[in-house]
């Protein structure tokens, strides 16, 4: 595996999938992000590491164009953050859901290909909002109210949302939260089978450092400020996580 | 005396047009009023109406403007009207802008709105009439439309109607997930302003015509029973429109026979029509 992957990304153009430049963003006097910088050439895998309040969900959304820094800037494949909504599919952190919302999880799907909500879901965007369902083995979920799902079971309607249009970059926040993924392995799968049929960037926030040790091209450790970003085994060091996460990290998670 | 006597005066003619072009724009409106959690806005919005009337009646008593031929724009209505604008501007500001939640922001408007119609009412001198009373403004009566107030009427459903459908799809959006439809490139604070700004010229031109109560009611009671009954928001959307028809013509039919205000049957209708949904409808 580790063999066509490097081949992938050395076949891959210059412009990166995603460059943040100098990213700082304030919520009020709160420092979140600190001058943070780095290209993620195009065809990569990257885990995005880091304790709890460390500010990924925010550079997520600055790459997303969600949030707007006050010093540096993001780009999409060379193009300002936000530009390009349809080239992107985004997970987002599980989130408290308004259950009165009538809906079905179909319909949700269909909202990754139109990118409003649907009055009526044409049958050819059925058929595909069916397959990236069954992608993410929810293939029954379809027709069941978006109310009357699982944690777990939504957050595969989101994963299958993000996955429908066909994105050229993947951004995923703990997309694997509450799901039985077998230790995120299935999910990292279903990803790396997409990347190999579409050639898309993934970039994921996780906590299961694990499974990005093994499955990652590139690993992102944060904690306000940039405190790694390279390859597995350069990054994920103990000292370098040790900055990073403020305390000892135990367990078997770095000693595989 | 038949209902199809009844539909030779004109008076029910309009009370039938207007209750039916007042159904459809606040159905439309109401699906998203009620997923937002902004029912209480109606009440807000339309009592903002009611401080502009309470203005609007002053300035015009106190400018000797009554009975004059300017017709139409010597009517409360048109201080009503940018008077709920701004109480939606400031309620969006409030909801956006600080960390008030919007049921407190739209109590403020509320409360100040009724304050300021009351004040503004009562120092009009008794002796005046301006064809319109406190009373009238607040209960209304969907029978006493007049041929000026239909044609406005007309035009706001249309038009509204039409920013509404257009909008769907985004709007929907947007009830459902801020943040994915932002992410989706769609200008969410945007159409919330628009929606707010949208919701006070319904309101307050419905308010002017039906009173505020008959209004509010419009806006959620046929939106909460579509909702239901809906599996999914177009249907509910279609269901809300529905409902507020039926109960707009089932309510001044009965209203006719029964010999009873048309205004409080209507509200009566809908709410026949709710409790069934409620204890039947989906969970
Ligand atoms: N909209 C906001 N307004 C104010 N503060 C915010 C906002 N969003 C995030 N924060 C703060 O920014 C900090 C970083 O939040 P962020 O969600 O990016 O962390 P995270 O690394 O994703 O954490 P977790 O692992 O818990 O998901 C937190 O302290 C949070 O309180
Ligand atoms: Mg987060």
């Amino acid at each position: 595996m580790a063999s066509d992957r490097h081949h992938r990304l050395s076949a891959v153009s210059a412009v990166p999938a995603l460059h943040v430049h100098q990213v700082t963003v304030r919520f009020g006097d709160a420092t979140v992000l600190e001058d943070v910088s780095f290209d993620l050439p195009a065809g990569a895998f990257l885990a995005i590491v880091g304790p709890n309040g460390a500010g990924k969900s925010t550079l997520v959304k600055v790459a997303l164009g969600l949030v707007v820094p006050q010093r540096g800037h993001a780009a999409l494949f060379g193009e300002p953050a936000g530009d390009h909504a349809e080239r992107v599919g985004y997970v987002p952190q599980l989130k408290t859901f308004d259950r009165t919302f009538p809906a079905t999880a179909l319909e949700l799907v269909v909202t990754g290909l139109r990118r409003s909500w649907p009055a009526r879901v044409r049958p050819a965007e059925a058929e595909r909002a069916r397959a990236a369902l069954e992608r993410v083995g929810a293939a029954e979920l379809a027709t069941r109210p978006l109310a009357r799902l699982s944690g777990g079971e939504l957050q595969r309607a989101y994963l299958a949302r993000a996955l429908v249009r066909r994105p050229e970059l993947v951004l995923l926040d703990e997309p694997a939260t509450g799901v039985d993924f077998l230790a995120e392995h299935d999910l990292y799968d279903l990803l790396e089978r997409y990347q190999a049929d579409s050639g898309a960037t993934v970039a994921m926030v996780t906590h299961d450092l694990a499974a990005a040790r093994y499955h990652a091209d590139m690993v992102l450790v944060l904690n306000r400020r940039l405190h790694g970003y390279g390859t597995p085994d350069v990054v994920m060091c103990e000292e370098c996580l040790q900055a990073a996460f403020g305390h000892k990290h135990h367990g078997h998670a770095l000693s595989l | 005396m038949s209902i199809l006597d009844a539909l030779a005066f004109p008076f029910f003619q309009r009370a039938l047009v207007a209750g039916l072009a007042i159904a459809v724009m606040a159905g439309l409106l109401g699906v998203f009023v009620v997923q937002r959690r902004l029912s209480f806005l109606g009440d807000g919005l339309a009592h903002a109406a009611f401080g502009g009337m309470g203005i609007g009646a002053f300035v015009i008593v106190s400018s000797g403007l009554v009975g004059s031929r300017l017709g139409l724009f010597t009517q409360p209505l048109w201080f009503a009207l940018p008077f709920s604008m701004v109480a939606a501007l400031v309620i969006a500001w409030l909801r956006r802008g600080t960390r008030l939640s919007s049921d407190t922001a739209i109590g403020v408007a509320f409360a100040v709105s009724v304050a300021l119609g009351v004040m503004f009412f009562s120092l009009i001198p008794p002796d005046m009439n301006l064809g319109v009373s406190a009373m009238d403004l607040l209960f209304g009566s969907i029978l006493g439309v007049r041929g000026g107030d239909l044609w406005l009427i007309l035009g706001v459903a249309l038009g509204s109607s039409l920013v509404l459908l257009l909008l769907w799809g985004r709007l929907g959006y947007a009830t459902f997930d801020d943040e994915l439809a932002r992410a989706d490139g769609v200008r969410t604070d945007r159409l919330e302003l628009l929606l707010f700004l949208l919701a006070a010229v319904i309101i307050a031109v419905s308010a002017s015509v039906v009173g505020v109560i008959l209004m509010a009611a419009y806006l959620v009671i046929p939106a909460a029973a579509a909702r239901l009954l809906a599996r999914t928001l177009a249907q509910m959307t279609v269901v809300s429109v529905l409902m507020g028809v039926v109960s707009t013509l089932a309510g001044l039919a009965l209203s006719f026979y029964l010999d009873v205000p048309s205004g409080s049957t209507i509200v009566l209708t809908q709410a026949a029509l709710f409790v069934p949904a409620a204890l039947f409808g989906r969970r």
